[in-house]
């Protein structure tokens, strides 16, 4: 469904929520485009359930507002507004069978005849045969289905996701997350997502904002910002990006020549979120996968133009799809770099001296000032 | 060897009715003693077969007067009980206020108390404010006691339940009466129906307390008091009969009508 319509559109402006001297969501002015598939990604803790909350009239906002459209939902309670949650695990009424969960929000604005509907609803979500089972007599990938058909069932404006797919498996959450874009695309309506996941995000969001420590980091589509990362934690929350500390050497129109490591590096301007001066430092980006790998004694076939990086494989791990190597190099330490196996080199071992070189247009150039190591993902599962 | 065998593998069934019979054994003599026809006024020795108690059970002068006013007793002191101590309940768990924590242990000191000193100073109280003894002062008595188990019962419930549930009913547009209705009181139920139950059983055989609070009052429990100083008619074991028979008819159907509803949803 296009539309250029923009009646339904979420707007929030200036918003913020404090507890205490806690800062949980900084002011934040965001607009979600009627029938976007909005994504909020973020580590625990980035305010991104809260800026959630917030939409759903769950919390209320310190300062700032809410509006839908035209109206302003600021001061309106959540059973007001037209806006309905898939909560993190699910909270289905657990002494109400599917069906009556699903007619919940139905027979509260009291619409009589729902058997109608409700059946539609649980057919989408292929529970059809369910309907007079209890919740907890549902699989995960089921009781989840419940909680958007639930949601649905009510043509909300804007339909809220709270880390809908957190507590399932990764087989089923695959299915879900596909199944989820099935639908959005179906009804049409607004989907406002919050995950941790930044897989999850890329693959199912048109726009994603990336959050962090109650801020937006950046906003975009998926691709852009995977390609065009402009902090360091979007750069290492999205995927993984080889950072290297560089400085400025010559700045010629579109062109930035850097050094790093004894070499030299080509940085297009336009590709670069920092400010420029002779001899200041910036951190030159790469993602693994756009790097190619040469042994050292083929260094010559190597074409001109391209940014080159010498260095010696400490590591190569052997994934099926494609190797991962992690290289040592005077330009930095434990460089990542994936390479497709297509025609595999077996000199490229551990110990082997090769050259990374790779197009000067995939180079992405970031402020050096902050934490080269924001956003990249800790061990620990994250949960909320 | 084969005995002991066999022995081994039914130790936990043995066991098992041993200890159901040695449960069970002062109600199957109360209820073998309602159908005694005792010689003199005391019902302790098998005599004949008789079911002349069983057809008059009121045919002991106050008996039924007594026993009709212990239940209006239980009911009301389970009802006020019940809804005051949910309502503590919902309160100790959901809202911060000052003195929560002192509440929360005080809410248990009825319980560690020992019972006649607790009926010496409720009765002291009493006479200080000039209060008539009677069933006002017993139903004030029954409600006290009774609050602490209706505050554990309701509370571990509240306790376990998941706040997003109220959330999402919100969201699903219904106002907070509308929720407290039909998700917040429903799942609470079970807490709420223990804590009556409990109240209910509590108040209905209390003695002490009541005992000192009545005045001249009587209840059942104080009538077989004090006709065990008399005689015991064999009317009481009637009654206490019918009471086990209730109390099993009851369990009875609520395990009928759960296995029944678990068979509908298989």
């Amino acid at each position: 469904m296009t539309t250029t319509n923009s009646s339904g559109d979420v707007r929030l402006s200036g918003i913020s929520k404090t507890y205490g001297s806690f800062t949980a969501v900084h002011p934040l002015d965001l607009t979600v485009p009627q029938g976007s598939f909005f994504a909020l990604l973020g580590a625990s803790g980035c305010g991104k359930t809260t800026t959630l909350r917030m939409i759903a009239g769950l919390e209320e906002p310190t300062s700032g507002t809410v509006s839908l459209g035209d109206q302003d939902v600021t001061r309106l309670p959540p059973y007001k507004r037209p806006v309905n949650t898939v909560f993190q695990s699910y909270a289905l009424f657990p002494h109400l069978d599917i069906f009556e969960n699903v007619a919940f929000g139905l027979r509260r604005r009291g619409i009589k005849s729902v058997k109608k509907q409700v059946e539609e609803m649980l057919d989408l979500v292929q529970l059809g045969e369910q309907a007079r089972k209890k919740p907890h007599q549902l699989s995960g990938g089921q009781q989840q289905r419940v909680a958007v058909a639930r949601a649905l069932i009510n043509h909300p404006e804007v339909l809220l996701l709270d880390e809908p797919l957190g507590a399932l498996d990764l087989k089923l959450r695959r299915q879900m997350q596909l199944e989820l874009k099935r639908i959005q695309t179906e009804v049409g309506i607004t989907f406002v997502h919050v995950t941790h996941d930044q897989e999850e995000a890329m693959t199912m969001a048109d726009t994603v904002a990336v959050m962090n420590a109650g801020r937006v980091e950046q906003l975009g589509a998926p691709a852009d910002l995977y390609e065009n990362p402009r902090t360091t934690f979007v750069a290492n929350f999205l995927g993984t990006s080889n950072l290297i500390e560089a400085e400025v050497d010559t700045r010629s129109g579109a062109e930035i020549v850097l050094k790093a490591g004894g070499g030299k590096l080509t940085l297009p301007s336009e590709r670069c979120s920092a400010p420029t001066t002779t001899g200041g430092k910036v951190l030159v980006g790469v993602r693994p996968e756009k790097i190619s790998l040469t042994h050292a004694d083929d260094a010559g076939e190597i074409p001109d133009g391209r940014n080159r990086v010498t260095g010696r494989i400490a590591d190569a791990s052997f994934t099926g799809v494609s190797t991962q190597y992690v290289i040592d190099s005077p330009a930095g330490a434990e460089l990542a770099v994936y390479v497709q196996n297509v025609d595999r080199d077996t000199r490229l071992a551990p110990g082997a001296e090769v050259v990374l070189h790779w197009s000067p247009a995939h180079t992405f150039g970031l402020d050096a000032s902050q934490d080269i190591e924001a956003g990249v993902e800790k061990v620990e599962e994250e949960t909320s | 060897m084969a005995f002991v065998n066999w022995l081994k593998r039914h130790l936990v069934v043995i066991a098992g009715l041993f200890t159901l019979g040695y449960l069970l054994l002062p109600n199957v003599v109360v209820t073998v003693f309602s159908f005694n026809n005792p010689k003199g006024r005391f019902n302790y020795e098998w005599q004949e077969f008789s079911t002349d108690a069983w057809t008059d059970p009121c045919g002991v002068a106050d008996l039924c007067g007594s026993l009709s006013l212990s239940l209006q007793i239980a009911l009301w002191a389970t009802l006020g009980a019940t809804i005051l101590g949910a309502m503590i309940a919902f309160a100790l768990v959901r809202y911060r206020f000052r003195a929560r924590g002192a509440v929360n242990s005080l809410i248990f000191l009825p319980m560690a108390m020992p019972e006649v000193v607790m009926a010496a100073s409720l009765l002291t109280l009493f006479l200080n404010m000039g209060v008539q003894l009677g069933f006002w002062t017993i139903l004030i008595a029954h409600i006290m006691f009774c609050l602490s188990f209706v505050v554990t019962a309701v509370k571990a419930r509240v306790m376990s339940m998941d706040p997003r549930l109220e959330e999402a009913a919100r969201d699903l547009y219904a106002g907070p009466l509308q929720t407290f209705l039909r998700i917040t009181l429903p799942i609470a139920a079970p807490g709420i129906a223990a804590g009556a139950l409990l109240a209910f059983a509590l108040s209905f055989d209390d003695f002490i307390i009541t005992n000192f609070n009545a005045g001249s009052t009587v209840t059942f429990p104080m009538f077989v008091w004090g006709s065990a100083q008399r005689g015991t008619p064999v009317q009481i074991n009637v009654i206490g009969t019918a009471m086990f028979l209730v109390a099993v008819l009851l369990v009875l159907a609520s395990m009928v009508i759960s296995s029944r509803r678990t068979r509908q949803k298989a």
